[in-house]
């Protein structure tokens, strides 16, 4: 299961709806637990594929290496990668297993469809090697933040 | 000088997130890894002995391949390496 707050899976799929029609990528930090991957935060990469945007993604090693830093001095790990699809399903298609190496992790997608984004969906990359590797369809828990109603006191 | 272990090689690397290791060079630096914690060497190395194409290797902030010296590259206690498996796709 991929735990997220409200605002985390808004910001990825908005991100999806700004980048589009080009893939937007980022990198979920958080922790993962018996089997739940709990996202804290969501960090926007940048997408090197500047040669074929619209359906290629690449996140820069040196990028991974200094989010990966940001997070290791909050406590945070690398759970999980979001990408988008523009004006293609939120399904992992064969270019994301072949490049898909981050066993473990979460693997969230967003279809955006004319410039809106529309399904998200979080795949799990499971196995123990890339001999053995599959995804598997993960549910999406979006937390919202609740808000307590104003009391009205006394003046 | 420490090695970073990425999410998913740590459960070969007795769940650690970092790896301590005395080396001169990168090289000597990866082998004393792999030594320390032999699961994680087909995860690493192709059978012909090479990084796989996926692993990144960074030095502090810079990819080992594009180092003049590569794996030869000297380090110091105060280096870190950080293994870094590619992140890419597409629709």
């Amino acid at each position: 299961m991929l735990k997220l707050s409200e605002n985390i899976y808004n910001a990825l799929r908005t991100h999806g709806e700004e980048t589009y029609p080009h893939e937007c990528c980022g990198v979920l930090l958080g922790r993962s637990f018996n089997g739940v991957n709990e996202v804290e935060d969501a960090v926007r990469a940048g997408n090197t594929r500047t040669d074929s945007a619209h359906n290629r993604y690449h996140i820069a090693p040196q990028e991974l290496v200094r989010i990966q830093r940001h997070g290791r001095e909050r406590g945070l790990d690398i759970v999980g990668f979001y990408h988008s699809h523009p004006d293609h399903p939120a399904r992992w298609s064969k270019t994301d297993f072949a490049e898909a190496h981050w066993l473990g992790c979460s693997y969230v997608i967003t279809a955006v469809a004319n410039g809106i984004a529309q399904q998200t969906n979080s795949f799990l990359l499971t196995g123990t090697s890339e001999d053995d590797k599959s995804f598997l369809d993960e549910q999406i828990q979006v937390e919202s933040i609740e808000v307590e109603e104003p009391v009205a006191g006394r003046c | 000088m420490k090695i970073f272990i990425p999410t998913p090689l740590r459960v070969y690397a007795d769940k650690q997130d970092a790896v301590q290791v005395n080396a001169q060079t990168v090289a000597e630096a990866l082998s004393a890894l792999t030594s320390q914690h032999p699961d994680l060497k087909k995860h690493l190395y192709s059978d012909e002995g090479k990084l796989r194409a996926f692993v990144n290797v960074y030095l502090n902030d810079e990819d080992v391949r594009y180092l003049p010296e590569k794996e030869a590259t000297t380090v110091s206690e105060t280096d870190s390496l950080s293994i870094i498996p590619s992140i890419a796709g597409g629709c």
